[in-house]
């Protein structure tokens, strides 16, 4: 870790990696964009936890094992998402988000 | 002497009514017809052992025939003293009923063998018959007021059944219906009465509530209602049910349509067992109904009694439809057994009603049911019911015409048919006790024999019909039964009833008033003689005796129009008057408050439904501007941010 980096640089970072996915989330309509703005945001709870593991917990290793954890559950969970979206995109000829509510009541 | 073997009488033909019923269809139709009279034979002898044991074996203990209980099983447990037994009691009532019901019951079965012949639903038939005897075996030996209730609705049921066993036919089917809410109509006041002595006595056993230190008897309770006691109050009402069941005034109206039933059911039901089950519930009560109140209640049973039995000679005289003729005689004759109930007394001598209205039960049981036979014997040859369809048969049916005669003699009380000694018994003790009811009685007598003889030249002598079929004796399995009966109507009145069944329970020998048997027989044999003018030959003077009686002779026929009272009370006022108000409210009212229920959350979900529209980036965004919502709320209500500035 380089000299002179604390928690709240670090933090700041992942705020701001998350808020970006939030708004790609809400303004994108493009199937593959919002999965980018999932994983923007999932990283970004990941650094928290390393971050937060490194600083306030020094001995411990839980914080890493999680974000071991997560990035095994995010990579299952694309790989899910991407079988979705294609299977959508067979269907309908669109990977349009918004187009995507036959299932709505 | 134990008695366990008389379970068998209730078993077998509930075995009988499971295997035919569940397995009849796939039989040939004559198996379960043998299957029921065999069984029911058995059932017959079974307890003819019971009596014999009962009244020769175990006899008397200190001078009275005790009651013993064969079987006595404690089914619910309310309080310790209040407990639903299930068992078999044996006196002599029991007795007396078990012998009358397995007889005609048997001779009924072997009957319907013929009669129903090729019938649809033969199985069927023999399986509700079994269901029937067995429900009336069990009625008749309960040893507690709710065995008894729980059996008496049992037996409506199968009543039902049986009324309505041409279900394809509408008016059998209403009949069913009739007879059944009528029935169960009664079987409030009976349920009431049962709640109430139960209440109030502690107990639903037969032997504690007549026990002369129980506590009916015991105590005397203050008058609570029109000068009876609660005990009083109760009894009445078992009564009602009582005589819903038998067919008294003003509840008689099911009986004459319960005739669209096949005409052996007639003969078992609405002649010998089911309808005489009131009185027996009088005669099971009766030390009861003679102690509270001072035998006020009894009043009412014999002045019901006697109603009913003028009520319906009148009418019975003026029907065309021989099988009503019979009903109305029945409960002509039913009457005359509640009215001696009615006038007697405990001990000895004044006990003479009590033991002249079982005598009348078993004498009518038999003669009853013979003339019901007889009657469908002459309709399984004729194809009518009606009384212009047939004439001159006494030619054709020679053993039907004989035995019909007997039992018709039987009833008029001519001697020595058994019809004669309980009839005459029954007058005596009626002149002993009330002078207006004997007067009564006495005027029913003759016109009994009237009626009867009326349709006894209608039905075998009178005009010569030409019919379309020649009419034939009936089969073996048919005429059978009315020899058997015929032999017995004329036997049976020789038994000295009077040793085996009494008030009292002691022994009592039976003096026959010839002043009073005389007077009896006089007046049936001016009954007989009048019907024999008027019948014997088809001539017009019938006609206009009828026109001589003018609205009367209107009215008489029209039933006195007690079916448009009940009609009027039904519709008119309960219909109008409660059922279409209850309606209403319940449609608009109780149904409007639910539906309304429904209304509002159907037209919320509706307001509601653009929010679930699938997109998922719309529920994204509402999802953070919520989460944003809370946590400023959060933050302002923990005083971390403030937006004053």
């Amino acid at each position: 870790m380089i000299e002179g980096i604390g928690v709240f640089d670090v933090l700041a970072v992942s705020t701001i990696i998350f808020f970006v996915g939030l708004f790609g989330f809400v303004t994108r309509k493009n199937m593959i964009s919002l999965l980018i703005s999932i994983e923007l945001m999932l990283n970004s709870v990941a650094l928290n936890f390393v971050v937060f593991n490194k600083f306030l917990y020094p001995g411990n290793i839980q914080g890493y094992i999680f974000t071991l954890f997560l990035i095994a559950v995010a990579a299952a969970e694309v790989a899910l998402a991407i079988a979705i979206i294609i299977s959508f995109y067979r269907m309908d000829n669109s990977i349009d988000a918004d187009e995507m509510d036959s299932l709505s009541g | 002497m134990d008695f366990k073997f008389t379970i068998w009488i209730l078993i077998l033909p509930t075995l009988v009514f499971l295997f035919t019923g569940l397995l009849g269809k796939k039989m040939p139709a004559k198996i379960s017809g043998w299957i029921g009279t065999a069984s029911m034979a058995t059932a017959m002898l079974l307890a003819y052992k019971t009596a014999y044991e009962y009244f020769f074996q175990v006899g008397f203990v200190d001078g009275i025939r005790p009651t013993i209980f064969a079987y006595k099983e404690v089914w619910m447990k309310f309080t310790d003293t209040l407990v639903f037994d299930m068992g078999i009691l044996i006196d002599p009532i029991s007795v007396l009923m078990l012998v009358v019901v397995t007889t005609v019951s048997f001779l009924v079965h072997l009957y319907s063998i013929g009669y129903m012949h090729g019938d649809q639903g033969y199985y069927k038939f023999f399986s509700f018959l079994s269901l029937f005897s067995v429900s009336m075996l069990a009625l008749v030996v309960a040893t507690n007021i709710f065995q008894i209730y729980f059996f008496w609705e049992l037996v409506g049921v199968s009543s039902y059944l049986l009324i309505g066993f041409y279900y394809d036919k509408p008016s059998a089917v209403s009949a069913a219906k009739k007879a059944f809410i009528v029935t169960r109509f009664a079987d409030l006041g009976f349920l009431i009465g049962i709640l109430l002595l139960s209440f109030h006595a502690g107990t639903f056993d037969f032997m504690t509530l007549v026990s002369e230190d129980g506590p009916l008897l015991a105590q005397t309770a203050p008058p609570v209602f029109m000068g009876l006691s609660i005990f009083g109050v109760a009894l009445s009402l078992i009564f009602v049910g009582g005589a819903g069941k038998s067919a008294m005034f003003p509840l008689h109206i099911w009986l004459p349509d319960a005739m669209e039933g096949p005409t052996p059911v007639s003969a078992l039901i609405h002649a010998a067992t089911m309808v005489v089950a009131g009185v027996y519930l009088v005669a099971r009560l009766f030390p009861a109904f003679q102690g509270v109140d001072g035998g006020a209640v009894l009043h009412l049973v014999a002045w019901t009694g006697a109603i009913s039995s003028l009520f319906a000679a009148i009418i019975a005289m003026t029907q065309d439809d021989i099988k009503r003729v019979l009903a109305y005689s029945t409960m002509s004759q039913i009457g005359y057994m509640m009215l001696a109930l009615g006038v007697s007394g405990m001990e000895g001598h004044h006990g003479l009603g009590y033991m002249a209205s079982m005598f009348h039960l078993f004498t009518h049981a038999m003669f009853k049911a013979l003339l019901f036979l007889g009657a469908g014997s002459v309709i399984h040859a004729v194809h009518s019911n009606l009384m212009k369809d047939m004439g001159g048969l006494r030619k054709y049916m020679p053993i039907t015409h004989i035995t019909f005669l007997i039992a018709c003699l039987a009833i008029s009380g001519v001697p020595p048919f058994s019809g004669f000694f309980s009839k005459d018994e029954i007058l005596a003790a009626a002149f002993e006790q009330n002078k207006i009811l004997f007067a009564i009685e006495y005027a029913v007598a003759g016109l009994t024999a009237f009626y009867m003889f009326r349709i006894y030249f209608g039905i075998f002598w009178g005009k010569e019909t030409v019919y379309k079929h020649t009419p034939h004796e009936s089969p073996l399995t048919m005429s059978l039964p009315l020899l058997i009966l015929a032999i017995a109507t004329v036997f049976i009145g020789f038994i000295p009833f009077g040793h085996f069944v009494t008030a009292d329970r002691a022994l009592y020998d039976i003096h026959i008033d010839p002043m009073m048997a005389g007077a009896s027989v006089g007046v049936g044999l001016i009954g007989i003689l009048v019907a024999y003018i008027l019948y014997k030959k088809e001539s017009t003077l019938a006609d206009g005796v009828s026109e001589m009686f003018g609205q009367g002779y209107t009215w008489a026929k029209d039933k006195f129009y007690m079916d448009e009272v009940y009609q009027f009370f039904a519709h008119k006022m309960m219909f109008a008057g409660v059922a279409a108000p209850v309606a209403w409210i319940d449609k608009n009212i109780v149904d409007g408050f639910m539906n309304g229920i429904g209304w509002i959350t159907e037209t919320f979900s509706m307001m509601l439904e653009d929010w679930q529209s699938g997109r998922v980036r719309q529920y994204a965004f509402s999802f953070i501007l919520g989460l944003l919502v809370i946590i400023f709320a959060v933050l302002y209500l923990n005083g971390i941010i403030d937006f004053k500035g």
